[in-house]
């Protein structure tokens, strides 16, 4: 594709963009009757002096409008590599992407120019970052950097792109957001920082938010806050949201799939309550029975014996076989395929309908 | 802000003196005749005797004369009253004749320095380890490692004497041309400093959370660079630019004496070859007030570009 | 002052983010993060990286070609280098004499491989006496920390604000002594007083990164006397980026001296030293170029080797910003 071909219709004109502050856009048709979006089959490898690490082997999941898709994993499953990759955001080198499609309504991201997948970031496809503090640029005021949003990318002018920035501000319900408009990002509190950072990625409508285990570095009781003001703005202004975090407590009440990464693959894919009530993989298996249970008082706590595998060197067959309860010669040797076990559900192991079926929960 | 500023007036006023008293006691508390220490190995005239007695109150000993001196001198020099020089003249004429050119020189240097070490800097650390960086990064070791007597009289020689670009001294009230060989070789030290404080900086900056933050708000990368990355990644240039200004105003005592430029750090040269005690004395001590001067507004500078700083 | 600075032993610690770019966060599902790579030791990959450097070959070679010339000038000439005869001035090419003679009638190329030995000399025995200095400081600071660390922290931002060439002309102004050893030995000592502090400062830190070790908390907890867990724990871990930073110093020590001899007042004839010559070459530029350019190079190529060695471990021991 060319880089010097006109933009096409993505950029909005100024003015239109300042009235649709708090609608909700309407759900994007999606063409040929397929997802929103849509990552298939995609292998991402990073080359590094030490050696070619496989951080995402054979991922794909999708997302439709209006949803909310919860991908769940340790650090260094995959889940933010795929995240970027999605935005296009990985640093290449050392990030390599192998194969794999990503679609946005219908058009694979990967194969389109530099310069088109920048039209799709932020006003298609936005991003929150877990570290609000490290991702706020420190040396300009948080109004500015909102605004450079709507400059940059809505063509706005100087004033209009303040008026909306405060709006915006308002929208994610930081106090007193005209005044604070001109203030660092360091001086504000942890929570507040998610919620410019959140105002941001809102700036263009986006249809698909991303958000990168946004509750991570902050308070217990600022988590809920902020993953309500998440669940509450996805449902007003009509989005679809992939959130990706590590913490099944946070998933349960926002999210309306889930989808289990482990090194580099989804092991699991299930709606919500089917992954809670009968999990279909011995990690998810083993995930939720490591979570504190208030109606399981006294009883100890189980772990997930091993570490996760390193990537430069994943285990053959069942890259879980190592910490698998279940292990049998079969998982030391085959590559298990998806299993698909009804209601949209698949599940990564060769004993998927044994670990649904074992109540031992 | 004010604050900030108080509290670092307050630091420079105690380093000032910290360090005068400190230079004066080197000068003039010791073992032996101090009239002889101050005049050096040259025979001393009983007219310069009588007047260094007086100027420096001699005639009072131990410790108590020692501060009685001390703040004297002090007095003195807050009053601009720098004395005379073992030649006879105003130590505070020479220097208002000196301070002209080693500015200009100063500004030539930093000039060279902006222009092509931030430059270079900031395109090696966008490029990191491709030729061009790998390139400058041996380079600017070896103009770092490779001392100033060295590089300045080679220079001296190679492009004044031998292939006649540029004139070989400056001399007495020297023009632009003069001064440009000299000011590149004096730039050259804080060039390579400044390159590869650059390069690291905007290598840093460029892995920074927030570089990935503005790529998925779908900027264009020249902004990320010039905008974000940039401005995050000169904070320490600024501040090192800052610091070496001041380092340079204080003259450059190789430079100038080398290539014959009667600046700052000439003077200086040549009253150590002279063994002119006072004017020593007198020079260094208004070069430590430039240099803590320069150091306040490099602290200042810093917290005006650093919104960091500047809210604590 | 501007055109006598060391250069800077320390580049700006970055942080480190690892290759699969998710941030390490606490990990409520039992996970750790995943370290690539089996196990290696620092030295080890640091050799391997040193090995592949010719960098590091040609100065490790400079060091070892000008260590012999001050151990044994005779073997690089059998010239005297004290043996002038104003009959000889600026004289060509002959003999022995390879880069001719000098203003004064000497043996240029004698009076540059004899010249080794006293920047040698002032180089090493300052870079030893810093040595000494920077590891009591450092150790002290690092260790007890407290008010132990407030005071020589201070004490090391003042002495590091100090312009060295400055305070060195003024500190050697007061040695009227013109006896070889006692003009060495000051400038050794003023060199020491004046450059410890970069040195003590990164002894600082790795003193407190060691302190949090698990086994010297284990060998505090098992009784070991505050002197034992310093000499026998603690000290090994800093020795490497202390040796790192103080082959670079020595580089910068050698051109230090040679910038006071130059400006009269470090060494003096009859010491021979490259500074010295280099004034009294350029002095004379004029009428021949060869005694201002021989000791130059010498001087240039002898601190080039130290500090490039010194950068080449430097980088190899520290992977940052590979």
């Amino acid at each position: 594709m060319r880089r010097n071909r006109p933009t096409r219709g993505s950029e909005r004109k100024a003015g239109t963009v300042s009235q649709s502050a708090v609608q909700p856009t309407p759900a994007s048709p999606t063409p040929e009757g397929g997802h929103l979006l849509e990552v298939r089959d995609l292998h991402v490898e990073f080359r590094t002096g030490e050696g070619v690490a496989k951080v995402i082997n054979g991922v794909s999941y999708h997302l439709d409008a209006g949803e909310t898709l919860a991908v769940l994993g340790e650090s260094g499953s995959g889940k933010s590599v795929t995240a970027q990759a999605i935005m296009g955001i990985l640093d290449t080198p050392p990030a390599v992407i192998r194969s794999g499609q990503i679609r946005y309504q219908g058009r694979d991201l990967l194969t389109q120019s530099e310069e088109q997948r920048r039209q799709v970031r932020g006003t298609e496809i936005a991003m929150i970052f877990q570290d609000a503090l490290s991702a706020l640029n420190p040396t300009f005021p948080v109004g500015w950097q909102i605004g450079e949003t709507l400059r940059q990318r809505a063509g706005m002018s100087r004033g209009d792109a303040r008026r909306r920035a405060i709006e915006l501000m308002e929208l994610v319900k930081i106090p007193d957001a005209a005044n604070r408009l001109g203030d660092y990002p360091h001086q504000f509190s942890g929570g507040m920082r998610q919620r410019v950072m959140i105002a941001m990625a809102l700036a263009l409508n986006p249809k698909v938010l991303i958000a990168d285990e946004p509750t991570t570095a902050l308070d217990v009781t600022v988590q809920a806050q902020i993953m309500d003001l998440l669940s509450d703005l996805r449902r007003d202004l009509g989005m679809a949201m992939i959130l990706i975090t590590h913490d099944l407590g946070v998933v349960a009440g926002v999210a309306d799939r889930i989808a289990v990464m482990y090194a580099g693959r989804i092991v699991e894919h299930a709606d919500v309550r089917s992954l809670y009530k009968t999990p279909a993989h011995p990690y998810t298996k083993g995930l939720l029975e490591s979570i504190p249970r208030l109606d399981f008082h006294g009883q100890q706590l189980s772990t997930i014996r091993g570490l996760p595998p390193n990537l430069m060197r994943i285990p053959a067959g069942c890259p879980f076989h190592p910490r698998c309860p279940y292990v049998q010669q079969v998982c030391l040797d085959v590559v298990p395929h998806d299993l698909v076990l009804g209601d949209g559900r698949t599940s990564a192991c060769h004993f998927a309908q044994e670990v649904r079926d074992d109540r031992a929960r | 802000m004010v604050r900030f500023i108080l509290r670092r007036l307050l630091q420079m006023v105690l380093a000032f003196f910290g360090t005068t008293l400190i230079v004066y006691a080197l000068m003039f508390a010791g073992q032996g005749d101090p009239i002889q220490a101050l005049a050096g190995e040259r025979p001393v005239t009983d007219a310069q005797r009588a007047y260094l007695t007086e100027k420096f109150h001699l005639d009072r000993t131990g410790i108590d004369g020692f501060f009685y001196r001390y703040f004297d001198y002090i007095r003195n020099l807050l009053q601009g009253d720098l004395g005379e020089s073992l030649t006879g003249r105003q130590i505070g004429d020479i220097l208002a004749a000196a301070w002209p050119v080693t500015i200009k020189l100063a500004l030539i240097a930093m000039t060279v320095t902006v222009l092509v070490g931030v430059t270079a800097g900031v395109l090696a650390g966008i490029r990191r380890a491709s030729i061009f960086d790998n390139s400058t990064l041996l380079l600017t070791l070896v103009v770092l490692a490779v001392p100033t007597i060295v590089l300045a009289p080679i220079a001296q020689y190679l492009l004044g004497v031998r292939w006649q670009l540029f004139p070989p001294t400056a001399g007495a009230d020297p023009d632009f041309y003069a001064l440009l060989l000299p000011g590149i070789v004096l730039g050259s030290l804080s060039l390579a400093t400044a390159l590869r404080l650059t390069r690291t900086s905007v290598a840093e900056n460029l892995r920074a959370d927030y570089v990935r933050t503005a790529r998925s708000k779908g900027l264009v990368k020249r902004r990320i660079v010039s905008i974000h990355v940039l401005r995050n990644s000169l904070i320490p240039v600024v501040t090192f630019l800052g610091v070496e200004l001041g380092n340079l105003m204080g003259g450059a005592i190789i430079t100038e004496g080398v290539f014959n430029i009667p600046g700052v750090g000439f003077n200086l040269f040549r009253a150590i070859r002279t063994e002119d005690g006072p004017l020593v004395v007198g020079i260094v001590s208004v070069l430590v007030v430039v240099y803590l001067v320069a150091n306040l507004v490099v602290d200042v500078l810093y917290a005006v570009l650093d919104p960091r700083i500047r809210y604590e | 002052m501007s055109d006598f600075e060391t250069v800077a032993a320390s580049e700006d610690p970055n942080a480190r983010r690892g290759p699969s770019g998710e941030p390490n966060a606490p990990n409520q599902v039992g996970g750790t993060a995943v370290t690539p790579g089996r196990p290696r030791s620092l030295a080890g990959d640091a050799w391997r990286d040193l090995r592949r450097k010719p960098i590091f070959w040609i100065s490790s070679a400079l060091v070892l070609v000008v260590t012999a010339m001050a151990a044994v000038p005779a073997l690089f000439t059998a010239a005297d280098p004290a043996d002038c005869l104003l009959s000889r001035q600026h004289a060509g090419p002959s003999g022995g004499a390879i880069f001719g003679y000098d203003f004064q009638g000497c043996n240029t190329y004698a009076r540059a491989v004899y010249g080794a030995r006293a920047s040698l000399l002032v180089g090493a025995l300052s870079a030893l006496l810093t040595g000494l200095i920077a590891l009591t400081v450092g150790m002290l600071a690092g260790y007890f920390g407290r008010w132990i660390d407030a005071i020589l922290s201070r004490v090391i931002d003042i002495v590091l604000g100090i312009p060295l060439l400055l305070a060195a002309i003024v500190l050697l102004k007061r040695v009227a002594s013109d006896s070889a050893t006692i003009r060495i030995a000051a400038v050794i000592f003023v060199l020491a007083v004046l450059g410890w502090t970069t040195t003590a400062r990164v002894v600082r830190s790795s003193v407190i990164t060691a302190k949090e070790q698990d086994y010297v908390s284990a060998a505090r907890m098992l009784g070991a006397s505050n002197s034992r867990i310093m000499w026998r724990h603690i000290l090994p871990n800093t020795l490497a980026p202390a040796i790192v930073v103080l082959t670079i110093a020595l580089g910068s020590f050698i051109a230090a001296e040679a910038t006071l001899s130059f400006l009269g007042i470090g060494l003096k004839e009859p010491t021979i030293s490259w500074g010295i010559d280099i004034n009294n070459g350029r002095v004379h530029m004029r009428e021949s170029a060869t005694p201002l350019m021989v000791p130059s190079t010498f001087l240039a190529l002898t601190v080039l080797a130290f500090i490039m060695l010194g950068d080449a471990i430097r980088d190899a021991f520290d992977p940052k910003l590979r």
